[in-house]
């Protein structure tokens, strides 16, 4: 398996085969969490130093509450309350970190590429919880199995790769700042190794530049499209990264790419609506369709731990390769 | 675990076998029926029993002892299983088989349980199996029912009802199931 290598900066690192791994251990971690004590010792005495240079709820909280499940002890950064506000350097304080004691780093930053470099000077694993416009694959992975649970059932399945089947030929449709967006960019690249089929949909202004050379359709009909998705996938307006000045106006893009009651009927009755949050209500999504039973955002968040465990265990507890008989 | 896998998985790899059977199908079924025999003996019946098969091994056995108890004691009781890689303390040696499910659907509470696997050897195994247990509810007793006991006993761990006591090296490999029991030996490297 190339995950039990040192990282996971990109999903790119992994193969149809880790990520039904990782979905099946995820399966069961999520076991784990239904009982009494949700809690196993797997990992005690091992310390996880979260280093955060960017806002963040649900990955920052996730990742916590997956690292103290596995009884592990959190270690927690914020780069703004930190030395690297004298000048330190970001070598530096992880080298320290290390020193100190951290087994592992969870690492976002604004900043694309900072978790790949910092997997090279470490030699203790680096996770990549979502850095500057480049890449989140835990969020990735934690949709991959959301999807899996609403559209199959992984528990069923005895080979890696039978989970995965429920991917063929699925049309998710991406909407919004893919510009922005780390979490499109990769869940575009999982899609296309599951074998979805995936179009990207939102202004001109927030399509990357090289959107041609991705592995997807492109289209800027928003209402052309929804009738053949299965997995409508909304993306928040990034304001923070300046989002706003590539529109005219947030309520120009409500109007044009919010996805509200209307175009949410143009939806198959049994498609799903997901986001990886937080939500700007009332723009990219309305606020009933988030709440509305065929959302999936709460599952995403739920599932989000499990999926996490898995990719701390298979990276922490070193498990080694699981041997064919 | 099964004994086999264990051996089998990495760092330690390896083929396993097969030198001389102990035991045939029906031996085992005997053995069993015993066992059964025992359980309810001990616990004056089969009210608030349950049996939990160990993964992978202890499960086709616990499932084999519930037919056999329901068929002399004339009652159905729970059957659960349990994987304890989480709780190993050789984690690090051992990965998690994903497909060795967990399922406890019933709860532990005033129950006296059963705790089923093939072969007791460290008794490390059984150690992680009670931790994990007591996560999942207080039981009124927990017993212990292996089909084979090949000592070498690193805890102080002792079997409550044992299918055979099977003398063995250190070095050796048993490997039961319903089909039997086979001694051999793990020769490094794949076929």
């Amino acid at each position: 398996m190339s995950l039990l290598q040192n990282a996971l900066v990109s999903i790119g690192d992994l193969d149809n085969d880790d990520i039904g791994h990782i979905m099946k251990l995820s399966a069961i971690f999520s076991e784990v969490l239904r009982r009494d004590i949700p809690k196993v010792p797997t990992l005690r005495g091992k310390t996880m130093a979260m280093v955060f240079s960017e806002d963040s709820t649900r990955t920052r909280t996730s990742f916590e509450i997956a690292a103290k499940k596995l009884s592990m002890d959190i270690l927690s950064l914020n780069s703004s309350q930190s030395s690297m506000k004298k000048g330190e350097s970001l070598k530096d304080t992880l080298a320290n970190l290390h020193a100190i004691g951290a087994d592992g780093f969870v690492i976002r930053h604004s900043s694309s590429g900072v978790p790949t470099q910092a997997s090279t000077w470490m030699t203790v694993p680096v996770i990549n919880a979502g850095d500057g416009c480049h890449e989140h694959p835990t969020q990735a992975l934690l949709d991959c199995y959301t999807l899996i649970e609403r559209f199959d059932t992984p528990s069923n399945h005895t080979t890696d790769n039978a989970i995965l089947n429920c991917f063929n030929g699925m049309t998710v449709t991406i909407v919004g700042d893919v510009e922005h967006s780390r979490v499109a960019r990769s869940l575009v690249i999982m899609l296309d190794m599951l074998g979805a089929k995936t179009t990207l949909c939102g202004p001109r202004t927030l399509m990357p530049r090289h959107v041609d050379k991705w592995p997807v359709r492109v289209s800027y009909h928003l209402d052309e499209v929804l009738p053949e998705t299965q997995v409508c996938y909304i993306l928040r307006l990034q304001n923070e990264r300046g989002s706003g000045t590539y529109l005219p106006s947030i309520r120009e893009y409500a109007m044009n790419w919010g996805i509200d009651s209307k175009r949410a009927s143009l939806l198959p009755e049994t498609a799903v609506i997901m986001h990886p949050g937080p939500i700007n209500r009332g723009v990219e999504l309305a606020g009933e369709i988030a709440d509305s039973s065929r959302s999936l955002i709460l599952n995403q968040a739920s599932n989000g731990v499990a999926v996490r465990m898995a990719v701390i265990y298979l990276l922490l507890a070193n498990p080694g390769d699981i041997t064919e008989v | 675990m099964a004994e086999r896998e264990r051996r089998l998985a990495t760092p330690r790899g390896g083929v396993f076998v097969p030198r001389s059977q102990v035991m045939s199908a029906d031996d085992v079924d005997r053995a069993l029926v015993r066992i059964a025999h025992e359980i309810i003996e001990h616990n004056k019946g089969s009210d608030n029993l349950a049996l939990i098969g160990l993964q992978t091994g202890g499960v086709q056995i616990a499932l084999k002892l519930r037919d056999v108890i329901s068929e002399i004691g004339d009652a159905e009781i729970p059957v659960g299983t349990l994987d304890v890689a989480f709780y190993r303390d050789d984690i690090q040696l051992r990965p998690v088989l994903p497909e060795a499910v967990t399922t406890i659907p019933f709860d532990l509470t005033n129950m006296a349980v059963v705790l089923v696997d093939d072969v007791l050897f460290t008794g490390r195994t059984v150690r992680a199996a009670l931790q994990a247990l007591s996560d999942f509810g207080r039981a009124r007793s927990i017993q212990l029912a292996v089909l084979v006991d090949r000592g070498h006993r690193e805890l102080p761990i002792r079997p409550d009802y044992v299918g055979k006591n099977l003398p063995t090296r250190l070095t050796e490999q048993v490997d039961a199931n319903l089909e039997g029991v086979t001694i051999g030996d793990v020769i490094k490297g794949r076929p």
